[in-house]
């Protein structure tokens, strides 16, 4: 792996945030261009703050974050962001959302409206490019926002919670059409959950964290054929092996971080 | 068992309202003929339709329309454009906003009415005191509307925004406008009351032409049925802009 430039690096990255709250603390994280890696965690330990340094839309208080060899400063074009809240311009219905990015990028007219239709057939959801989101299904608005990441064509995509908010058999469709999507196409993924289940069906490599500030407990390669099915590869026994390491792992931490909640002055 | 809500009928609505409005002129009306309300105070609704009629008759009632209207249009666009990129430039930039909302607040906290006399005294009588007095009122109602609706957008889309690769202009153009839209157009909506009172207020102090003027001319001859119909005049004015701006505004949010 050391000889391929790698996607994504974090070295010793801490974040402390005004007021004295240190989300992030000496954090090392490499991750290879192609690969899915999550990083896993108790609620609220710092995972997300990680995805705002790498997009740049936040800057560490010390360390470096490199994006394909460049430090991170200020947005940098060619990352994607899945936000775990709805990120969808209400005012702009489901085709002006996904041409939102390439509007942006001020492409011809042509183009925008061929790509953007090849998305909408790709995720599902033709026949609805005049409606606005207040109008579909939480399930459906993932999938015009995976649309609107995907459609300007991200080598690196960001992930924080995306599918957290969905019922549980929406989430599982949701979870093989981003794998579907993702397979083949040579995306970088960094996956931010605390489900450790969902992390270990998706990924190539799982990271876990420490209760806040978060540090780098362990690394898991997760080792699962592909292409996977979501309900399937929960039923392998390897699935069954790694989740119990990693509860392990993580059990300490979501205690830690619950009792740190409840006997919060 | 909860007894189940029905629609209410809108007809039914529409009558009930009719009835009452009948009846109170009625009431008006008959207390007027039999002297339970003094006239000279208080006019009578017949009295007041048939002023209107002599103002359509004679002409004024176009020519005060049009004076009164075009001072408040003006007004209007001129304070609610201002106001618009005011709180658009003090909203989405830090440091003057800093700097001027307190200052804003402060300018706020003066009676606008009691600053006619200074328009009058720079511009006179005419057009332009009329509309400084628009602008002055409808201003500061859509500079805090346009201010608020702005500070109140979700972090969330300017991130996303700014992710999918908005420069600062983009995110004001799709993300910050859009999200005041509904602030702007509620404020435009009190926004054009309040234009009419600078209108008519200042004509109240000089004038030779305006609804305001009427008003002012019948009290100043003891002409109550004059007064009241300017009044008249002045709310069928209001709620037909009001219904124009509600069109505008139901086209423009039509994605909530």
């Amino acid at each position: 792996m050391s000889d391929v430039q790698p996607a994504i690096r974090l070295t010793g990255v801490s974040k402390q945030f005004p007021g004295g709250y240190t989300a992030l603390e000496g954090v090392d994280i490499t991750v290879a261009p192609g690969r899915f890696v999550s990083l896993v965690g108790p609620s609220g330990c710092g995972k997300s703050t990680a995805l705002s340094l790498i997009a740049g839309l936040d800057t560490p208080t010390a360390g470096t974050v490199k994006v394909r060899d460049r430090l991170v400063n200020g947005v940098a074009d060619g990352v994607g962001f899945l936000f775990q809240r709805d990120a969808l311009l209400p005012w702009k219905n489901v085709f002006d959302n996904v041409a939102f990015p390439l509007v942006l990028r001020k492409r011809p007219a042509k183009e925008i409206a061929e790509r953007v239709n090849e998305w909408i057939a790709r995720v599902n959801l033709r026949g609805f490019e005049n409606h606005f989101p207040s109008a579909l299904s939480g399930g459906m608005r993932k999938r015009v926002a995976l649309a609107q990441t995907l459609v300007y064509e991200p080598q690196i995509i960001l992930m924080d919670e995306p599918f957290s908010a969905l019922d549980v058999q929406t989430r599982d469709l949701m979870e093989d059409e981003l794998l579907q999507l993702w397979q083949g196409s040579g995306m970088t993924i960094v996956f931010v959950t605390h489900d450790l289940e969902e992390a270990i069906a998706l990924s190539d490599e799982v990271v876990v964290m420490t209760a806040g500030p978060a540090r780098v407990k362990a690394r898991y390669d997760v080792t699962l054929p592909r292409p996977r099915v979501i309900e399937q590869v929960r039923l392998d026994p390897r699935f069954t092996e790694l989740y119990r390491a990693m509860w392990n792992d993580l059990r300490d931490e979501v205690l830690e971080s619950y009792a740190r909640a409840t006997s919060a002055p | 068992m909860r007894e189940q809500l029905r629609p209410l009928n809108r007809w039914t609505i529409l009558s009930t309202q009719v009835v009452l409005t009948i009846l109170v002129l009625g009431l008006w009306e008959l207390g007027g003929r039999a002297g339970w309300i003094d006239k000279l105070y208080f006019s009578r609704p017949s009295d007041i339709g048939m002023q209107v009629a002599e103002w359509v008759r004679l002409g004024y009632v176009v020519k005060d329309v049009v004076t009164t209207m075009s001072e408040t249009l003006a007004g209007l666009a001129v304070g609610a454009l201002v106001g618009i990129v005011l709180g658009i430039v003090l909203a989405s930039n830090r440091f003057l906003g800093a700097v001027f909302e307190p200052l804003l607040v402060l300018l706020n906290s003066i009676p606008r009415i009691t600053l006619v006399p200074l328009f009058i005294l720079w511009f006179g009588f005419r057009f332009e005191s009329k509309v400084a007095s628009a602008i002055a009122l409808v201003l500061f109602v859509v500079f805090f509307a346009t201010y608020a609706g702005i500070k109140d957008v979700d972090p969330t889309l300017v991130a996303s925004a700014r992710v999918l690769g908005a420069t600062r202009a983009d995110v004001v153009r799709h993300v910050l406008v859009p999200s005041a839209l509904t602030w702007i157009f509620s404020s435009l909506r009190s926004a054009v009351g309040f234009a009419l009172i600078g209108a008519v207020v200042a004509e109240y102090f000089g004038a030779n032409a305006g609804v305001g003027y009427r008003i002012q001319y019948s009290e100043a001859n003891f002409n109550t049925a004059g007064v009241f119909a300017g009044l008249a005049v002045l709310m069928v004015l209001v709620t037909l802009v009001d219904a124009f701006i509600v069109r505008v505004q139901r086209h423009l949010i039509r994605w909530k």
